[in-house]
């Protein structure tokens, strides 16, 4: 056996067991929830049922969790976009001596472990919040929303420098030139340019609001989100309600990985296809027999 | 609609560095007018302080008489034509071209009339809907001139927009420039490095080095009259040899070179005794006729023919670099490498001009 | 708490700094003259410049700066009922620290060995963890950004992401499942013979280590794969041309280039782990020992506020102290380390 051989099977191997170390735990947690038992089991396999499914939506404490979760997520958009947009701006501004303080500032909160943002999040406005009489202010969907987005307007701010890179400025000087206020550059060049990004970063921001558990267990008070209840379900008892819950989660994320794979394709189709009639049209235009005593001018576009 | 415009002892500092010194110059409504100069010599820095992205550190911007002082680009009755065009991406060529009028609040219907009218002024009709990215060079440049002319500038600002296509499109291209200026008849400011487009389109040309303006003229003036060495050298190729000033009569001077001694005609302000240069154009030097004294002797090092006329590179006895260009009509044949020849050439055609301190 | 003076020093101090840059890069600007750049609200215009001010003003002082300075000087406090609070007996102490040390407030004769293993075996199990994902990705990351083709690396990475965007409770109730007493594995080896009681490995920790694993491994993945990725194939066909073997080349070729990755990758997992509450929660035994629930606990166990400050603080001081490590060691800046 040739090592080379021996190298493609070493891999094969070791694609095989990461893999499955990957999705191992996750599919016998999907099969726990067809199962009938009432603890979480894959073997026996006693009988098919869709009752956990069922369960899993008469429970009103997860419902509650989910429409906070889901109401959450998207102060935390409409929160962490703009942050981070603003973030990302200021930071292609700002004062080059100042700029090492700058980024360290606001990129702390994504090597801050989650509970400690909870924490001081909460901390801090319970004791503001009082002072300005606004304790009405203090609640849970409020405080989860304000700590979650101390580091999820990071993530955004990340993503619109990525995509500030490729920017030319000098497209806003043309429109600047051609009588554009600063204001209407901002809303005219800018912002087109950065929609895809704007796009991913509420995706991001969404997702990663959804799925947090550390800060918003300490921010959230006495409401609950999706993950909390499920913390507290885990715990108490486990029931294949869960694994139902996983079940659909998994099924939502693999729809959304096969719909991402298919507009990205469409994307990359339509742009191959714009290419190719640029390069066509180029080889076209140059005009084969010119001279400089032709001025075309006269016969070129009607007087 | 166009307007004059004036620089009135512009400087332009960036802390330590002086980009642009002292400049002074006119420039009339309606006529083209190029800045020509090498890379660096200030003409982006001083069209961009017309156009309003840089305040004049000293002096001031009039244009149409008025002072532009704190004029902001948006403001003022200029459009400028970017080095790469700077095309909107995102937005399809109406849109390009309408959006100066976007910006003044025109209608939507109005601006795509407008669009389409001027696609049809730069020979671009049909082209409405499609994105610059789908677009060749020579297109995205018209749609840049169509840009500007939408919002009916009084001065038209061109940054070496020619410099990244091929020779055959910059040709094409210069030529529709000219024509379009003309049908237009505003002011353009043309800055460019090459100095042929400088000659072809120019009313008049402003020669930049070093943050100063060198000399102003039209085409003819600035090449036949070159007023320094700098600009003896720098449009079209010349022949430059140092000496000193021997006498100057009636207009004409001698230099003692260290090839020999010639005259040439005098350049303003020369005095004798003072360094000077004397500067001959490949053209004028000729093979000198058999059994005439030749001014001076160099050997062959290269031809080269170029169609309407064979460039030879030459090497003088001291070992400076010469070069000649010989028409159809002249004898080619008789130069091969090595060849040892005569050269010769007429007084009132060369020139002599003082050295400037510095070159 | 409503100490003026601190109040007046958390909340002046950061707009002093501000202050102090504004006024630096208005001399700097000076001295360049009226022909440099545009001041910040001539280049945005008004509107959009009061905007950038007043977000990046409020996300970096009010959700950043401020709340974490407060909860410095609260750990210093004792745990007050809110009346008393501002009172003569809320003073600066150090009986928050002390009893992590000691166990008490008061008395410092006998060690906290309870929190004090916990801290240090979480720090150290973090570590290891760290190393472990780093072996088992670390593969995977250089066939994808190396070796497989364009579209193979494609479906992988769509095969990745699915187990990333599960949430890290499923992950670890998965876990669970698998390894509980009742669980997919004790079944399979006592079905096979090969034990007869059920191993506990809640119990063991080893539940709550492998799954810890499990939950970053992906976290590792991501920046370790770009920064193999952007490394330039030729380099490696040219050690390999002058005869350098295969281990070689990874030690020293790959992985010095793609340090940046691993530095981002190994903070992030470390900062997780160490700071992971739903993990022990769910995959600990009884006696599992894991530090964050600990400062959870003293929030909403013992209700000690100042307390959980203060642990909390001691947690931040680890990772902080882990970051600076990274730095240092793989000579890394901070801006090569946030993706």
């Amino acid at each position: 056996m040739s090592s080379r051989l021996i190298g493609r099977l070493l891999l094969g191997f070791y694609l095989v067991l990461f893999f499955a170390f990957l999705f191992g735990p996750l599919l016998i947690m999907g099969i726990t929830a067809f199962n009938t038992p009432s603890y979480p089991q894959v073997w026996p396999f006693e009988g098919f049922t869709l009752n956990w499914f069922d369960r899993l939506f008469a429970d009103r404490s997860l419902m509650e969790g989910l429409n906070n979760s889901f109401l959450i997520g998207a102060f935390v958009v409409l929160l962490s976009v703009p942050l981070g947009l603003a973030g990302a701006i200021v930071m292609t501004q700002v004062y080059s001596r100042a700029r090492g303080l700058y980024y360290l500032v606001v990129v702390s909160p994504v090597l801050t472990p989650g509970v400690i943002i909870g924490i001081s999040t909460v901390i801090f406005w319970k004791d503001v919040t009082q002072w300005t009489g606004a304790q009405s202010l203090f609640n849970g969907i409020l405080l989860a929303t304000l700590g979650q987005a101390t580091f999820i307007s990071a993530y955004c701010m990340l993503i619109f420098l990525s995509r500030l890179q490729r920017y030319d400025r000098v497209q806003e000087e043309a429109a600047l030139d051609l009588g554009a206020s600063r204001t209407q550059v901002f809303f005219d060049i800018l912002l087109p340019f950065l929609r895809p990004a704007i796009f991913s970063a509420a995706v991001i921001a969404f997702l990663s609001s959804f799925e947090n558990y550390n800060t918003t267990t300490f921010a959230i008070l006495a409401n609950k989100t999706l993950t909390t209840v499920l913390a507290g379900r885990v715990r108490q008892g486990m029931t294949p309600a869960i694994s139902a819950l996983a079940v659909i989660i998994i099924a939502i994320t693999v729809a959304g990985a096969i719909l991402y794979e298919i507009v990205k394709a469409a994307e990359l189709r339509k742009e191959t296809a714009r290419e190719r009639a640029a390069v066509q049209g180029e080889t076209a235009q140059t005009p084969a027999n010119v001279s400089t005593a032709q001025h075309h001018a006269g016969a070129a576009y009607p007087l | 609609m166009s307007a004059d415009v004036d620089l009135d002892h512009v400087t332009i500092r960036f802390g330590g560095f002086t980009a642009v010194k002292n400049v002074t110059l006119k420039i009339n409504g309606g006529e083209f007018f190029s800045i020509l100069g090498p890379s660096g010599c200030g003409k982006t820095t001083l069209l961009r302080t017309i156009s309003g992205f840089v305040e004049p550190t000293e002096g001031r911007v009039l244009i149409g008489g008025q002072d532009m002082a704190g004029i902001g680009s948006n403001k003022r009755p200029t459009a400028l034509i970017f080095q790469n065009l700077a095309l909107f991406p995102l937005m399809s060529v109406a849109d390009n071209i309408g959006y100066g009028l976007r910006v003044r609040g025109v209608p939507k219907a109005e601006r795509r009339r407008k669009a389409e009218e001027l696609l049809a002024l730069v020979a671009l009709p049909g082209q409405a809907d499609k994105k610059p990215s789908e677009l060749s060079g020579g297109q995205k440049q018209r749609v840049a001139v169509a840009r500007a002319l939408a919002v009916e500038p009084k001065v038209l600002l061109l940054d070496e927009p020619l410099s990244a296509l091929d020779l055959r499109l910059r040709q094409h291209m210069r030529a529709e420039l000219r024509a379009i200026q003309k049908r237009v008849g505003i002011t353009f400011i043309y800055i460019t490095h090459d100095q042929g487009e400088a000659l072809t389109m120019s009313d008049r040309i402003a020669v930049m080095n070093h943050g100063q303006v060198e000399q102003v003229g039209d085409g003819r003036a600035v090449y036949e009259n070159p007023t320094t060495p700098f600009v003896a050298s720098f449009v079209g190729e010349n022949n430059g040899l140092t000496g000193t000033v021997g006498g100057i009569r009636n207009g004409l001077a001698t230099i003692d070179t260290a090839l020999g001694q010639f005259h040439g005609r005098a350049g303003s302000d020369l005095n004798a005794g003072e360094p000077a240069t004397l500067f001959i154009r490949p053209e004028v030097l000729r093979i000198a006729a058999s059994g005439a004294t030749p001014e001076l002797t160099a050997e062959v090092e290269g031809t080269a023919f170029e169609g309407s006329f064979t460039h030879v590179a030459l090497r003088a006895s001291n070992g400076q670099a010469l070069t000649m260009t010989l028409g159809r009509d002249a004898d080619a044949g008789a130069i091969g490498v090595g060849a040892k020849i005569g050269l010769a050439f007429s007084g009132s055609e060369a020139l002599i001009l003082r050295s400037t301190t510095g070159l | 708490m409503t100490n003026p003076v601190t109040i007046a020093a958390i909340f002046l101090g950061p707009l002093l700094v501000t202050l102090f840059f504004v006024l630096l890069s208005k001399a700097e600007r000076r001295r360049l003259g009226p022909s440099g750049e545009p001041g910040f609200f001539q280049r945005n215009g008004a509107p959009v410049a009061i905007f950038l001010l007043a977000a990046v003003g409020f996300w970096a002082l009010f959700l950043i700066v401020f709340p974490q300075l407060y909860m410095i000087d609260y750990s210093f406090h004792p745990k007050l009922p809110q009346i008393k609070r501002g009172g003569p007996d809320d003073v600066y102490t150090l009986e928050n620290y002390r009893y992590f040390l000691f166990g008490s407030t008061r008395d410092t004769s006998h060690w906290n060995t309870t929190h004090l293993y916990a801290f240090w075996i979480t720090i150290f199990v973090s570590v290891l963890i760290t190393i472990a994902n780093f072996a088992i990705c670390y593969p995977l990351a250089f066939y994808m950004g190396q070796v497989a083709r364009p579209g193979v690396v494609l479906r992988l990475m769509l095969l990745l992401i699915i187990p990333y965007w599960i949430n890290e409770i499923l992950r670890a109730f998965a876990f669970r499942v698998m390894m509980g007493t009742g669980g997919v594995i004790n079944n399979i080896l006592m079905a096979t013979g090969l034990i007869h009681d059920p191993i506990d490995f809640l119990g063991l920790d080893v539940a709550l280590y492998s799954g810890l694993t499990y939950a970053y491994l992906l976290i590792m993945m991501f920046p370790l794969y770009n920064a193999i990725e952007s490394l330039d194939r030729n380099q490696i066909e040219a050690a390999r041309d002058l005869g350098a073997p295969w281990w070689h080349i990874h030690l020293f070729v790959v992985m010095p280039y793609a340090k940046p990755g691993i530095a981002s990758g190994a903070t992030l997992v470390f900062m997780l782990c160490a700071g992971a509450l739903a993990a022990p929660l769910i995959l600990g035994g009884p006696k599992t020992l894991w530090f964050t629930p600990i400062v959870y606990d003293r929030f909403f166990q013992a209700f000690n506020w100042p307390q959980g400050a203060a642990y909390a603080l001691i947690l931040l001081s680890a990772c902080m102290a882990f970051v600076l490590l990274v730095m240092r060691l793989f000579k890394v800046r901070l801006s090569e380390i946030a993706r």
